[in-house]
């Protein structure tokens, strides 16, 4: 047995070549073998008569030299000396040396790129037909509650909407109020130049209802709970929840799916109509600060001027942003697999990708009603 | 072997969680080069006990000496020295989920040793192809493995700087019955090819008497019995009894022991 000794005090490992034969000293282990010499010279054996201890690390370093000796015998090295306990380490290493042949270079080519850019474009191609498919769940399933209602779970239903509905409407009424105030105030500077600050109204008005209340509140929505689906969900894939509902004959997707992407798409109108009321307040108050705009005549500039087509135009897209949330949000949680890596990736995958969705169906929306003329 | 100065000493060692004791004046001597296995009821505290003695829990009071040295007042230089002689496997492996399995072995190499890249990864293969991984698992990633495999690969990070001590936590718990037997052949093998002394702890009659060569029992809060196979089924007392003369434990006991320890 080895004798016990801790490995800081290790004794210095010597190589030396006499007379034919690689004399080793020392003791042999992790900490000593990294400097020494693979040179054997034209030695045919190797001695461990006066080896102290050896690790798996000291044996690998033994039989690497035993190996560089011309015509030795990978099964017999020729190896003298050994004692009993650096024979058991000699041929247990023995049997586990890596393989002869190197593993080629890795050097990344041209090819390597072009064909990761490939497989990323298949896998995007793939995502996007598992989507719409995960949709066409969804909505199916959303058919057939039409059908029959009382399947639909109505606790959870409620507890999403307070979870993504009544409690985010702080932070989006802050949200939409602060933008309110940053819109009258750049606008109040730069109408100024032409004497036309009353403009500020109609400014603040159409891009308040018409894009930014919606577009922001849905950016804030899909960082606060889309991701939260994807962890909730994905927490339960991981533990085998998902797959214990299935084998009970119960449909996840009716259960945990659909409640949360209902609860979403009743909220977010309600959500943007709050964003819409707290940047107009936002921006009416900046207007009365800076410019001596009146809340009087405010508010009579507002209903002459701004058509209500800006403000249904904003509430429209509403419904759509919820559902881009909510599917992309529970179709990655229900991507992760069984290590917690994945859950992690997945959920900022899940907000990233449904925030650009967002921003895509709202630039279509915008050529929409371009062309339609509202 | 002669009397010497045993290679974990534990003494008194009280350990509550609020108001649940779960030891209280733990007793043990682990002696070195023998492979001891825990055993106990759920909740006697077998892991607790490991926990405390690689420092990751600490003692409400008691000694706990490993290699004669003191793992509780010690300065965080000498306990990274203490560490460096032992590797603790844990029950489902605890591999690092972003690494590659070679990447887990060479984590501890990393972390405590300076050596080249290349010497780093053939030393981290052996101890690979050591525990019996194929070929192909060096570079998979941890959720691409089998929980035998992982266990395994869990067993290879443990071994990776040739410590003296390995604690293992239910090594064969969630093991079919011929890849428990495999793993227990593969921990004495390892245990006599690099001197190792084993703590283990264990659900797995089987392993007991295959593979330990003395079994410590807790219950009632503290070190029951201490002794050879032979000598726990001489005890009298209740749950050792129920324990090592169950049906499963005359399974046990009626298959031959591949490796005769007296």
């Amino acid at each position: 047995m080895n004798s016990p000794r801790a490995p800081e005090d290790a004794v210095r490992a010597r190589i030396e070549l006499s007379e034919g034969t690689v004399d080793l000293s020392g003791d042999l282990v992790i900490e000593t073998i990294a400097d020494l010499s693979h040179d054997v010279g034209g030695a045919r054996r190797i001695d461990l008569s006066d080896a102290g201890r050896i690790d798996s690390a000291g044996a690998w370093f033994v039989l690497d030299l035993a190996g560089r000796i011309e015509g030795a015998d990978a099964d017999h090295p020729p190896i003298d000396g050994a004692n009993d306990a650096q024979r058991q380490i000699l041929d247990t290493v023995r049997r586990n040396m890596p393989p002869a042949e190197k593993s080629g270079d890795k050097r990344v080519t041209m090819l390597d790129r072009l064909e990761a850019f490939g497989r990323r474009t298949a896998e995007a191609g793939r995502i996007a037909v598992e989507l719409t498919a995960f949709l066409g769940q969804v909505v199916a399933t959303l058919g057939a509650l039409v059908i029959h209602p009382r399947r639909l779970r109505l606790t959870s239903l409620v507890h999403h909407m307070q979870e993504v509905g009544l409690n985010a409407v702080p932070i989006v009424a802050l949200m939409a109020f602060l933008i309110g105030v940053v819109l009258a105030f750049q606008g109040a500077s730069q109408l100024r130049q032409f004497g036309a600050e009353v403009f500020v109204v109609d400014l603040i008005a159409i891009s308040v209802l018409r894009e930014l209340g919606i577009l922001l509140t849905a950016i804030i929505v899909a960082g606060r709970s889309g991701s939260a689906f994807t962890a909730s969900i994905g927490a339960m894939k991981m533990r085998e929840e998902v797959d214990a509902m299935r084998t009970l004959g119960l449909n996840p997707i009716q259960i945990l799916v659909v409640p949360r992407v209902l609860a979403l798409m009743l909220m977010l109108p309600v959500l943007g109509l709050i964003a819409d009321l707290s940047g107009l307040i936002g921006g009416a108050m900046m207007s009365w600060i800076e410019l001596g705009v009146s809340p009087a005549v405010f508010q009579s500039r507002l209903v002459a001027n701004t058509d209500v087509w800006h403000f249904v135009v904003g509430l429209i897209k509403a419904p759509f942003f919820a559902l881009i949330i909510g599917i992309i949000g529970c179709y990655e949680g229900m991507k992760v697999g069984g290590n917690t890596e994945s859950l992690g990736r997945l959920t900022s995958t899940s907000v990233v990708l449904s925030i650009f969705m967002v921003i895509v169906v709202d630039a279509v929306f915008s050529v929409f009603f371009a062309v339609v003329g509202v | 072997m002669a009397e010497e100065e045993p290679i974990i000493k534990v003494r008194g060692l009280v350990k509550a969680f609020g108001d649940h004791v779960v030891h209280d004046g733990v007793d043990l001597d682990v002696r070195r080069g023998e492979i001891i296995g825990i055993v106990g009821g759920s909740g006697t505290g077998k892991s607790v006990l490991l926990h405390q003695i690689v420092g990751l829990l600490k003692p409400d009071a008691g000694r706990i000496e490993v290699f004669g040295e003191s793992v509780r007042d010690t300065s965080d230089e000498e306990y990274r020295r203490l560490r460096r002689r032992w590797g603790v496997m844990f029950q489902d492996g605890a591999l690092f989920s972003s690494l590659t399995v070679r990447q887990n072995v060479e984590a501890p190499m990393r972390e405590q040793m300076n050596l080249p890249d290349d010497l780093r990864e053939t030393l981290a293969g052996i101890k690979v192809r050591m525990v019996g991984l194929p070929e192909n698992a060096h570079d998979k990633y941890p959720s691409d493995l089998s929980g035998g495999m992982r266990k395994r690969a869990g067993l290879a990070r443990a071994i990776s700087l040739d410590p003296e001590i390995v604690f293992l936590d239910e090594p064969t718990a969630g093991l079919d019955p011929i890849g428990a037997a495999d793993f227990d052949t593969l921990i004495r093998e390892l245990q006599s090819a690099l001197g190792l002394t084993v703590f283990m702890v264990t659900h797995d009659l089987d392993s007991l008497h295959a593979i330990c060569d003395r079994i410590a029992v807790l219950a009632d809060k503290k070190v029951l019995a201490v002794g050879t196979m032979a000598e726990m089924l001489e005890i009298d007392h209740p749950w050792v009894r129920e324990y090592f003369h169950g049906p499963r434990a005359r399974a046990a006991q009626g298959k031959p022991r591949p490796d005769e320890v007296d």
